[in-house]
């Protein structure tokens, strides 16, 4: 985009040409959601150099780091994706902000198709992206004003040296910093002071949509409940959207509207926040469930979960979560499950892969306990 | 007699702009067999409490006043070449990060075996037999194949669960885990948090758990110390400091932890954050973000005093005056 791109206020949600859209109300959703994943893979050649397989005989190795996701995110509204290590949670998010391309399916931003190299740049920056290392993510050497002003200028949002001046003290001080603290380097701040400014940093170009890749990970408890609770705030006052990414799920139930939960490279269960945490379908989000410690758990013994996740260069048959399931049986093995609307309890929206819990094995089993 | 007893030990650190005291003061004990909780965030001391106590403390920085004593004898002044025979024989360690722990070039049976032999009075025989039985127990499937394998071969958990092993091969009284879960995923965090609780059960062993976890803390420790730049505000049974605590820090610090039970529309925010060793504040170091500081915080230092059935370091238990 050139220097005299649209001004400041030009926005491309849906429906919303205002610069500050109001907060949807929680619950009403629009009809076209905000952002769509169809059936969308990614994967990498991870496979040795050709002389290498030639002479050791080794075929190619193919890594399905995302593997046919379908989600959408409804305008206003925070999604939570949880999951362990290898799941494929932070490739979504890079997918999502197109620092990668999906080998299939499609991405789609308020109704128009992002996942190509050209996507409109003016659609681009309605979609911003917090990282998880405040300290990786900003550069050293740059005052932290130009830091916050430098998506200011590259996409042309407000034009005279005062007028990006004026833009940087206002997003400073919306992050709960001050205005003067543009003038320091970012070394000067703590780790969450840190995490603001990429926060102001994400806010330059009035984004309507905020990728947050375990943004409160690299935190201190009491810093990440400074930090979700200016994020909550941000959310209400500009009616941001978020996809929120985190290991932590006592973190994802507190922000989230509805949580997507990630196995291998799919999405295994997808509920409102709620229900998830109060009626978990699938085998692997009760077993994620019961691992978490918690405080109000003080002297409870519990059931330590089996195994381990496999090695997603060879992901078991069928479903993959099948050698570590308790409910697994040969269809487990065989056929890899669809995400499903759950059967019970009644009124659930809950969607789960899971043939036990689709043929209504699982609920017995867990009566009977 | 208490197995571990930590008295008024401070570790502090020479530096061209003057003296930087990252444990001041601290004391507490440990009984046979007990699991103390050390809480804190970064920069509170927790970990440099461990260290001091197994004699890891990196120059420049040394341990300025104070006394470890284990089972009634002093281990901060031993000469380096005692104070190893106690690391591992005596105090086992545990750290975060299992890869970092383990030599990669050595096999975790050559690794477990020389361990053995160091400590115990063993023939390399005996010693493999005792290896194998340790990975056995702490839940490694097919030992005899797994013993010869280099640790690169373990996965982050299996890894974790080694190290375990190591810190138990020369039947030590006390274990120092240094956050031995945070590097885990969640559901493999689970498992060695059962494994340590059943291990230390079954031998008696006493473990000094340090972790910014509270959820961790709850589930395992008897017992549980919060530490704030450098000092223990708080300290008492673990129910007690969770669901009562007596310190405005750490009532703090519980409401800022989001929970997978309740639904709270805001966490509790302790605004601020905590002092640099360079700038800790006269005092209490917390006053200046407590909301109940009055003047005597700002003057004068509190001593763990009694409150509830625990000790805090607050002016707030010297009175009358209560915590709302």
């Amino acid at each position: 985009m050139s220097a005299g791109g649209p001004p400041q206020g030009a926005n491309f949600a849906p429906g919303g040409t205002a610069q500050r859209r109001t907060p949807q109300a929680r619950g009403e959703r629009t009809s076209t959601p905000l952002l769509e994943l169809i059936d969308v893979a990614r994967y990498f050649d991870v496979s040795l150099p050709w002389l290498n397989r030639l002479i050791e005989r080794k075929p190619r190795q193919i890594l399905k780091a995302v593997d046919g996701v379908s989600l959408t995110i409804a305008e206003g509204e925070t999604l939570g994706l949880v999951g362990e290590s290898g799941c494929g949670k932070s490739t979504i998010a890079r997918l999502i902000v197109g620092l990668y391309r999906p080998t299939r399916g499609e991405i789609r931003f308020a109704g128009r198709r992002i996942d190509f190299a050209d996507a409109e740049l003016a659609l681009r920056r309605t979609i911003q992206m917090i990282f998880q290392d405040p300290y990786a993510s900003l550069n050293p050497r740059w005052r932290v004003a130009d830091i916050v002003a430098e998506p200011i200028r590259a996409h042309g949002i407000a034009q005279t040296p005062r007028e990006v001046d004026a833009r940087v003290t206002a997003l400073l001080e919306q992050v709960g910093l001050a205005g003067a603290d543009g003038r320091k380097y970012p070394h000067q701040f703590s780790g969450g002071q840190r995490q603001r400014v990429s926060i102001a940093r994400a806010l330059a170009t009035n984004p309507a949509f905020l990728v947050c890749d375990e943004p409160t990970s690299a935190l201190d408890v009491s810093v990440q409940a400074q930090v979700l609770n200016l994020m909550r705030n941000l959310q209400r006052e500009l009616g941001l959207t978020y996809l929120f990414i985190s290991h932590n799920l006592a973190v994802v139930h507190h922000v989230a509207d509805r949580v997507g939960v990630m196995y291998l490279g799919r999405i295994v269960e997808l509920a409102p926040t709620h229900e998830l945490f109060t009626s978990p379908q699938h085998p692997y989000t009760r077993m994620l469930l019961a691992a978490v410690p918690d405080l109000s758990l003080t002297g409870k013994p519990r059931t330590a979960v089996a195994g381990e996740v496999p090695n997603p260069l060879d992901p078991p048959s069928g479903c993959a979560f099948h050698p570590r399931c308790p409910y697994a049986n040969e269809r487990c093995r065989v056929e890899t499950p669809m995400l499903k609307r759950a059967p019970t309890p009644a009124g659930a929206t809950a969607v789960a892969a899971c043939h036990a819990v689709e043929e209504g094995r699982l609920t017995t089993v867990l009566d009977a306990a | 007699m208490a197995l571990l007893a930590v008295e008024r030990l401070r570790v502090e650190f020479p530096t061209r702009r003057g003296l930087l005291i990252a444990v001041d003061d601290v004391s507490f004990s440990i009984a046979p067999g007990e699991v103390l909780g050390v809480v804190g965030e970064s920069g509170a001391g927790k970990s440099l409490t461990g260290a001091a106590i197994i004699g890891l403390i990196d120059r420049p920085g040394r341990i300025g006043a104070g006394q470890v004593l284990l089972d009634g004898r002093r281990i901060d002044n031993l000469p380096p070449e005692a104070m190893r025979r106690v690391r591992g024989r005596e105090i086992g360690a545990v750290f975060q990060d299992p890869l970092t722990s383990l030599n990669p070039l050595y096999t975790i049976g050559r690794q477990l075996i020389e361990t053995i032999t160091t400590h115990l009075d063993m023939s390399q025989a005996e010693a493999r037999r005792r290896a194998l039985d340790l990975l056995a127990e702490v839940g490694i499937a097919a030992p005899q194949r797994r013993i010869d394998h280099y640790p690169h071969q373990f996965s982050g958990g299996m890894r974790q669960r080694v190290v375990i092993a190591l810190a138990l091969a020369a039947k030590p009284k006390l274990i120092i885990a240094d956050e031995p879960t945070t590097a885990l995923d969640v559901s493999i965090q689970a498992q060695i948090i059962a494994l340590l609780k059943r291990l230390c059960r079954d031998h008696g062993t006493a473990v000094m758990l340090i972790t910014h976890d509270m959820g961790v803390i709850a589930e395992t420790a008897d017992r549980v110390a919060v530490m704030y730049a450098g000092r223990i505000v708080e300290i008492g049974p673990v129910g007690d400091v969770i669901h009562r605590p007596q310190h405005p820090y750490t009532q703090g610090l519980m409401g800022s932890i989001p929970s997978i039970v309740d639904e709270r529309d805001d966490l509790a925010q302790i605004d601020g954050a905590m002092p640099r060793l360079t700038a800790i504040p006269a005092g209490c170091p917390f006053h200046p973000r407590c909301a109940y500081a009055f003047d005597r915080c700002r003057a004068e230092r509190p001593d763990l005093m009694r409150a509830g059935t625990s000790l805090a370091a607050c002016w707030l238990h010297a009175s009358p005056a209560r915590i709302a």
